[in-house]
């Protein structure tokens, strides 16, 4: 089973965002790099980078396929994980923590609340699977 | 996807019993990997054992008194050279040049030879032999659902292959088979594999899959550290790919000739003609305009099959097959370029989804074990 914390919300995308005051954290979810398999590398923006919501903003690479990452909300990058460079693979082993991609400063920090819940991921999982 | 319509292995059952995440490959329901993942599956195959399930793969039997000349003269490599107890790489070629499909070939005797041909082109090969057969004094016969196939591939699948039978493992060059016993089951052992290691390729009977499979799991200490794993086709990919072995669909096809794909050495234009020799010994003479080269990355980005190569800002080529190589902690590929391109450290730059990637000409295999 997919593991989807409660405390966060998620796009039909697959991406997770964890919502800071006026900042997203944003990743992709357990389920997404479980279906990727080995994640080997992540072509992410650089810091100052605008996205609208739903821009196409890197792209996540396994040994078999590479998946494009969208912003599920629109604002300006303040932050990347660099750390990932080196690891790549804490997107498979910690998706929600050290897996996490960028940091993107919201232009309507309201964008977040009308992503799916928890709950609603779930279900939005089992009625595709 | 409409999986009730996929063609199975003897090892379906069990695939799914390891955690296989099955996939529709070429209409078969396959592994691409199983629960440790892909990286973890190619290294253990480097470093220790892998076991792979190749059972969808064909065998085709060619006896008869003129089995040697007619497979001689529709493939490329010279059967005339097997010895019994010998298997060689070869290519069944068309009236074009082209390829219609890379295979081993295997001489149990004078009048008796195996053909293993791939997974996806069975059929198509099947149509192809039979409907070449001219007034040669051959029995063809299309054992393919008979079989399973199981290879395991690695610096300890002597070893555990050893424990399972009295066959003196040690006397069996690479390229080289015999028939015996593994684990009680009769068995055509051959020291083959696709994935650039030392190891076996086991045939049996279909329903002796599950049997063999399970006890190579067991004697190779699946589950413990240092033990044996399963490898999905994922592995077999990257695998195959460090070591720069061509696949069908890829590097090869039936609008590629054998000497653009780099399959020259199997070629032998000495033993007579086979079908498609004249187109291809007039492009030896004339030169090639394209050929498989390797590369590998110098920037971040992985080239993937399909992605435009350029050289000075032209685009010269395609990627064949490109992946990250999990042993070899590099991103690298097979490309089609033109023979003036595809000399060492030429420079390249790779298109990968809109975004020119540097990348060098290097000498293929990428990765070569050491003896």
């Amino acid at each position: 089973m997919s593991n989807i914390p409660e405390n966060l919300r998620y796009s039909k995308d697959h991406e997770y965002v964890n919502v800071n005051g006026d900042v997203a954290t944003i990743g992709i979810t357990d389920y997404a790099q479980h279906s990727l398999g080995d994640v080997v590398y992540i072509d992410m923006p650089r810091v100052g980078d605008k996205f609208g919501t739903h821009e196409s903003f890197g792209s996540v690479e396994s040994v078999k396929a590479v998946s494009e990452i969208f912003t599920p909300v629109a604002g300006e990058v303040v932050e990347v994980n660099e750390g990932l460079n080196d690891t790549p693979e804490a997107v498979n082993n910690d998706p929600y923590n050290s897996g996490w991609m960028v940091k993107v400063k919201m232009d309507n920090p309201g964008e977040a609340d009308a992503m799916l819940s928890a709950a609603e991921y779930e279900e939005y999982l089992e009625a595709s699977n | 996807m409409t999986s009730g319509a996929l063609k199975k292995t003897p090892l379906n059952d069990a695939h799914r019993a390891l955690g296989g995440r099955m996939v529709d490959f070429g209409g078969w329901d396959m592994p691409v990997q199983y629960t440790a993942g892909v990286i973890e599956e190619h290294m253990a195959t480097r470093t220790r054992s892998g076991l792979f399930d190749v059972s969808h793969m064909g065998e085709i039997w060619v006896e008869g008194p003129d089995a040697i000349s007619f497979v001689n003269r529709l493939t490329t490599n010279d059967v005339l050279k097997l010895v019994d107890g010998q298997a060689h790489y070869s290519a069944m070629t068309n009236d074009n040049g082209g390829v219609v499909d890379d295979l081993l070939v295997y001489r149990f005797g004078q009048e008796k030879l195996l053909l293993v041909v791939n997974a996806g082109t069975t059929e198509k090969d099947w149509a192809w032999i039979t409907s070449h057969k001219k007034d040669e004094r051959v029995e063809l016969h299309n054992a393919s659902s008979e079989y399973c196939q199981i290879a395991i591939q690695g610096p300890d699948a002597t070893a555990i292959v050893q424990n399972l039978t009295e066959t003196d493992l040690a006397a069996i060059k690479y390229y080289h088979f015999t028939t015996g016993r593994v684990d009680g089951v009769d068995a055509i052992i051959s020291r083959t594999g696709y994935t650039g290691e030392d190891g076996f390729e086991i045939y049996a009977a279909a329903d002796t899959a599950e049997q063999l499979w399970n006890k190579i799991l067991e004697t190779g200490n699946y589950g413990a550290k240092g033990g044996i794993l399963p490898c999905g086709l994922a592995a077999r990919n990257t695998l195959r790919l460090e070591a720069a072995m061509s696949l069908y669909g890829h590097e090869l096809g039936d609008d590629i000739s054998p000497l653009e794909a780099g399959l020259g050495w199997i070629t032998k234009f000495q033993k007579g003609p086979f079908t498609g020799s004249e187109i291809i010994a007039r492009q030896k003479e004339e030169g090639l305009t394209r050929k498989i080269a390797g590369f590998e990355m110098t920037e971040p980005g992985i080239a993937r099959d399909g992605c435009d190569v350029y050289v000075g800002g032209e685009k010269t080529g395609v990627v064949t097959s490109g992946s990250p190589a999990p042993f070899l902690k590099k991103n690298i590929g097979l490309a089609f370029l033109p023979p003036q391109f595809a000399i060492d450290g030429q420079e390249i730059t790779i298109d990968v989804r809109g975004r020119q990637i540097a990348a060098k000409v290097v000498p293929t295999p990428f990765y070569k074990r050491s003896k």
